[in-house]
């Protein structure tokens, strides 16, 4: 080992990689996208405002925001990673294909990595951040500040995930790092490092996400908002964060601990001196699979919004559905062993395991029933979020059934890492979460922001994605049976390769289907005077956040409602259109709202500084990171104003100029 | 419309129960963690690879020693809790004071065990056994520290801002910090040392 540099540490010339055109390319690409960017911000004017009003903002629905438009722009590129493992594999019959094995290694890995860390968690979060407070009558999250950390730090993970690419490189061991592959002895790179690193700080904010999620529902709700009278995507959003809080410290243990094997020579999970690999895999497994629920629990609670919304009737089922949910969330913990049956457990091991495995799908098949009786006998709107749900509802069935068949212990030996499994997750992956996240981010985007999405160019990107997903994925389920393994860099069976080409053409429908996307959203801001929704409720809703207006002021509700019913805003606008009398002016009182926190923003400067240092052994650097993270909390502890007070005259003033320009929900005749 | 509202829910709860029970559920999930240090210390306490084991590398005085301080000190933490509720600055500093040098004891202690484990070529690089024995208890050893970091902060911030409701938020969720890292102590006392070196 050459000696280390004390004040490069590892870092040095050779790090960037001059002579692979691929990474090149990308960063050239990506640093000019960012440059054009701050360019245009700086040209324009917009830092203060950006400054003021989202980055060192608390409120949880600009964080919310903050993190959806996070997990898009990381959603492009694990799609690009993904186009170019389909592309590779099409063309890599009896040849290398264009991508040389240990790059080819890395953008699995990576696209692993950012599809599940920086692209379906911040979504996730990002919808949690954004309609919880709303739906449970809360102005805020429990910790608001604490949030921002949480974002920021989320943000330092995807940073330095994309620092990789152009400095050092990425692991090359799979989006899972199994050890003794993932150990310095196998993966001498910084590779590993920037994954760990990346992981470990970011999964500090998830945790941090959970605890404040958990005590903001158990603790804030609005009066009268009981348990049972809390909307599904609550109920489902409590589960997912109660999973964080129990399974995301074992992640964060067993990262420590391959993170001790590598710094310091520990032997956790070593071939040498007693090590123990399989330890690993049962670890990152019991973090690995409640993960999984972690993802699709809050989309089965945006589906069963949408869905009874459109519809225009009450939830089929409501307590079932809770007690479905709840299920999941306890039996999330009991099926880790189903990815590794092979490891040789045993009979006995492997079938209390396969049985859990398939009780799990019990609950899932209430919840299918209870969203198809909610829409029968409704009157359904088929509106671009309710063709996310069908089409959801369809796939994931699908999805849950090859499920089933790989939790039998027998098919697994048969299926086990080949392209049936790929198949397999991504069938229950997009054809649930992302599918999910599509449909809550169609049906909440004007309550965000004042105007709807174009329904043509949803619609559109709707057809493509699905379409393309069969496209891409059925072959898959077939090249699994024809025999073909998982990671392939090449291979020499030439019947796969029919295969290979179609679901790289399906590629290339999901990639016009993001480009509709994208173009959506441009069209829509573009045109957002004639797609504006001034009523805050374009949708006929049934909960509290259509209650209030679009975009909602930054306390929320200028008077908390009193809760009396499940579907409170529902009831309410029934009552109000038999009983007139029922809207008086409210009696206001004055209230705190959170000041702005840069603390946010800065603990990720000092994390990131920090991750990068520890990844390249720059040891000063890394305690300056520290210290400087440590005296940030300390600053941030010492203020003595946190909170600003809206006076009760001020805040009449300001709702009663909200209540003037929003026709009253009562007055509107809804046309589908 | 009023009268027809049960409202069975009182509503948002005050900010010290908010901030107590925020902290809890943080506590847990910390705990969580350590458990994965005792599941793994577990699974690897007999994989000493040839090297020294539990009997021959523990010496139960000075851990009976540290185990004390750190007992003691959640005494006097809870003093200071109790301090801060009346507001008596003096007594308050006095009670944090007295838990800063126990903890600090109990860290020496600590530090002075792996000193002579680490001299003795029983460092954690020796066998996976050693690994997950300095990972668990250095574990526990790092909260300590940050307890510590923690409690003289507070200690400043009383002196500075007085008795101020966030400052008493911060200090029962410091308490709850402490007595937590106690419970955690036990157990490792028992799994570790206790076990480790029962005939």
């Amino acid at each position: 080992m050459p000696p280390v540099d004390l004040f490069w540490g590892k870092l040095t010339w050779s790090a960037i990689p001059i002579h692979s055109p691929f990474p090149m390319f990308a960063s050239a690409g990506v640093a000019a996208v960012i440059i054009a960017v701050l360019a245009w911000t700086a040209f324009k004017g917009h830092f203060p405002y950006l400054w003021r009003e989202w980055i060192t903002s608390v409120d949880h629905k600009r964080v919310g925001v903050m993190y959806v438009v996070l997990a898009l722009v990381m959603l492009l590129r694990g799609f690009i990673d993904a186009a170019m493992m389909r592309a590779q594999q099409a063309m890599a019959l009896n040849g290398p294909g264009y991508l040389p094995p240990e790059h080819y290694d890395q953008v699995f890995s990576s696209h692993g990595t950012i599809m599940i860390f920086f692209v379906a968690m911040p979504f996730v979060i990002g919808l949690m951040n954004f309609v919880v407070p709303l739906q449970i009558g809360a102005r805020d999250v429990a910790f608001p500040t604490l949030n921002s950390v949480s974002f920021w730090l989320t943000a330092t993970g995807a940073l330095l995930v994309n620092i990789s690419l152009f400095v050092g490189e990425f692991a090359r061991t799979g989006w899972i790092p199994y050890p003794p592959l993932s150990e310095l002895g196998y993966s001498p790179g910084v590779g590993v490092d920037y994954y760990l690193w990346s992981l470990q700080i970011s999964g500090i904010g998830s945790l941090l996400t959970g605890v404040n999620f958990v005590t903001t529902i158990l603790k804030g709700r609005a009066p009268g908002m009981d348990l049972m009278r809390m909307p599904m995507f609550c109920w489902t959003a409590l589960a997912s964060n109660l999973l964080i809080v129990a399974a995301f410290p074992v992640l964060t243990a067993t990262l420590a601990m391959l993170l001790l094997d590598r710094y310091l020579g520990f032997h956790f999970f070593t071939n040498e001196a007693g090590g123990n690999v399989m330890m690993f895999m049962n670890l990152i497994w019991a973090w690995g699979h409640p993960e999984v629920y972690i993802l699709i629990l809050p989309a089965f609670g945006i589906f069963s919004e949408v869905i009874a919304t459109f519809s225009s009737k009450g939830l089929f089922g409501y307590r079932s559905m809770v007690a479905a949910t709840m299920g999941i969330c306890v039996l999330a913990f009991s099926v880790w062993l189903h990815h590794f049956f092979t490891m040789g457990a045993g009979a006995n091991v492997n079938a209390v395991f396969g049985i859990l495995s398939t009780v799990i799908a019990v609950p899932t098949g209430v919840k299918v029933f209870n969203w198809l009786f909610t829409i029968y006998g409704g009157r359904l709107r088929y509106n671009v979020s309710i063709l996310w749900s069908i089409g959801f509802m369809v796939t994931f069935v699908i999805g849950g059934m090859t499920g089933v068949l790989l939790a039998l212990p027998p098919v697994d030996f048969l299926l086990h890492n080949s392209l049936f499994l790929i198949a397999h997750f991504h069938n229950v992956i997009i054809g649930g979460v992302v599918f999910g996240l599509f449909a809550g981010y169609t049906y909440w985007f004007p309550k965000a922001f004042g105007f709807r999405l174009h329904e043509g160019l949803g619609r559109a990107a709707f057809w493509f994605w699905t379409v393309g997903f069969y496209v891409a994925f059925m072959p898959l389920y077939v090249l699994g049976f024809l025999g073909m393994t998982r990671r392939m860099q090449h291979y020499d069976v030439a019947a796969w390769q029919p295969w290979l080409i179609a679901a790289a053409a399906g590629a290339v429908l999901i990639a016009i289907g993001t480009g509709f996307l994208v173009a959506q959203l441009v069209y829509s801001i573009r045109h957002r005077d004639a797609l504006s929704d001034p009523s805050g409720d374009p949708w006929n809703g049934r909960t509290l956040e259509w209650s209030t207006a679009s975009p909602p002021p930054q306390y929320n509700f200028a008077v908390l409602p009193e809760v009396s019913a499940l579907d409170d805003y529902w009831v309410q606008k029934q009552r109000a259109s038999n009983n007139r009398s029922a809207d008086s002016v409210p009696s206001y009182s004055a209230i705190e709202v959170p000041r702005n926190s840069a603390t946010g923003i800065i603990c990720a400067f000092f994390a990131t500084l920090m991750g990068f240092a520890l990844i390249w052994h720059i040891w000063w650097l890394a305690v300056l990171g520290v210290a400087g993270a440590l005296v940030t909390f300390v600053v941030f502890a010492w203020r003595d104003q946190v909170e600003d007070e809206i006076p009760a005259q001020e805040l009449a003033r300001l709702d009663g100029l909200d209540r003037a320009a929003r026709p009253r929900a009562s007055d509107q005749s809804f046309v589908s | 419309m009023s009268a027809s509202v049960i409202a069975t829910h009182r509503g948002s709860e005050s900010k010290r129960v908010v901030a107590g029970y925020g902290f809890w559920i943080f506590l847990l999930s910390d705990i969580v963690m350590f458990s994965c240090f005792f599941a793994s210390y577990a699974v690897l306490v007999h994989a000493t690879a040839g090297g020294p084991d539990a009997r021959q590398l523990f010496d139960l005085d000075r851990v009976t020693i540290e185990t004390a301080c750190l007992l003691a000190s959640s005494f006097t933490c809870g003093l200071a809790f109790i301090a801060s509720g009346r507001h008596s600055a003096m007594l308050f500093q006095a009670s944090m004071a007295a838990t800063l040098a126990l903890g600090a004891t109990f860290l020496a202690l600590e530090g002075a065990e792996f000193h002579s484990m680490l001299q003795g070529h029983a460092g954690p690089t020796r066998s996976a056994f050693l690994s997950a024995f300095f990972a668990l208890v250095g574990c526990h050893g790092i909260h300590v520290l940050i307890g510590l970091l923690w409690l003289m902060t507070m200690m400043a911030q009383v002196y500075a801002k007085g008795f101020r409701n966030d400052v008493l938020r911060r200090v029962l969720c410091f308490t709850l910090f402490w007595h937590a890292l106690d419970i955690i102590w036990v157990a490792l006392f028992t799994v570790v040392y206790l076990i480790g070196v029962a005939p």
